[in-house]
């Protein structure tokens, strides 16, 4: 198989495949951080708003 | 001492890390860079593995920063024992997925190179068993935090099996040393220097590097998420006690 002006040999669906996970891992765990972090924030952002609701 | 002590408390490390984090990620991205680059253009085919060794340059720096984290991972937890340091257990509990991360593409990377050079994906081989445990130890760090609801009794029982689980780190080193293993030995961090040409060694280096930037910005980044979560924790605790003592207030009156 070839990728661009090179040829990976009889093994690239094992080379690409190595790179296309490592790529998915690596975006997983950069999309979840991004993500955790938001949701940790607007959480906190809610709590420290909102009136103590025994005192209304 | 004092003042490293000073950085790890949690409201210093949020406005140290804060400011340090965008040029730390953006090191990991120009280094990610430089090092595919290298890895695609620069470094040559293997004499004998041919093209499939540019998995290397993905699973060594993996297998490398799985080491790494398990490593720090056993330093906090001698913090959280010791120390009762607050950001230790943080700390730890925030490099637990990275590392676990990393010990799975080191793993699936290794068995995708595994296949067309020794003829299997997996071999119950001493180096791949040992990365195998590793892998599983974190899991099972990872379920034990999730299992103890007490965030202080979670972090002691997770420091202790993390001190227990570091035995296996010199194992994974040295398995390669002490039983006749399919994987080949130490070919960078070995007595006499390392065995791989520099054009090869050099790309390898950069993409070391690269996961160590990139893991240490998805660290501090998770350390950051970690501290904000307990706090919303400890106010969801304290509101939930507010409420309990105002719907008691009438009935005590």
């Amino acid at each position: 198989m070839s990728v661009g002006s090179w040829d990976l040999g009889p093994h690239a669906a094992f080379i690409l495949g190595a790179y296309g996970f490592t790529a998915l891992v690596i975006a997983g765990l950069v999309v979840h951080a991004i993500l955790d972090r938001r949701a940790q924030e607007r959480a906190l952002a809610r709590l420290q708003e909102e009136p103590p609701r025994g005192r209304r | 001492m004092g003042r490293l002590t000073r950085l790890a408390q949690p409201g210093h490390f949020m406005r140290w890390s804060g400011a340090v984090l965008p040029w730390v990620a953006g090191l990991a991205v120009v280094l990610l860079a430089v090092g595919q680059y290298l890895t695609w253009f620069v470094a040559p085919p293997d004499y004998q593995q041919g093209e499939t060794v540019r998995i290397m340059f993905i699973h060594v720096p993996a297998a490398w920063m799985a080491v790494f984290f398990y490593g720090a991972m056993a330093v906090s937890a001698l913090g959280t024992l010791i120390w009762r340091h607050p950001l230790a257990d943080v700390a730890q509990r925030a490099a637990a997925p990275v590392g676990a991360a990393f010990t799975l593409i080191c793993l699936v990377t290794g068995s995708l190179w595994g296949k067309p050079m020794w003829g299997t994906y997996w071999v119950w081989d001493a180096r791949l068993t040992s990365m195998l445990v590793l892998f599983l130890i974190y899991c099972g760090l990872l379920a034990l935090w999730r299992t103890i609801e007490d965030p202080n009794r979670a972090a002691r029982a997770v420091a202790i099996l993390t001190l227990v689980g570091a035995v296996n780190l010199p194992i994974i080193k040295f398995s390669v040393n002490w039983w006749s293993t399919l994987h080949q030995p130490a070919s960078i961090l070995r007595m006499g220097g390392p065995t791989i040409h520099p054009t090869m060694l050099y790309p390898l280096l950069v993409m070391i590097a690269a996961a160590s930037v990139l893991g240490i910005a998805l660290h501090l980044q998770a350390m950051r998420t970690e501290i904000l979560r307990r706090r919303v924790r400890t106010l969801t605790i304290l509101e939930a006690e507010r409420l309990d003592a105002a719907l008691l207030a009438p009935q005590a009156a």
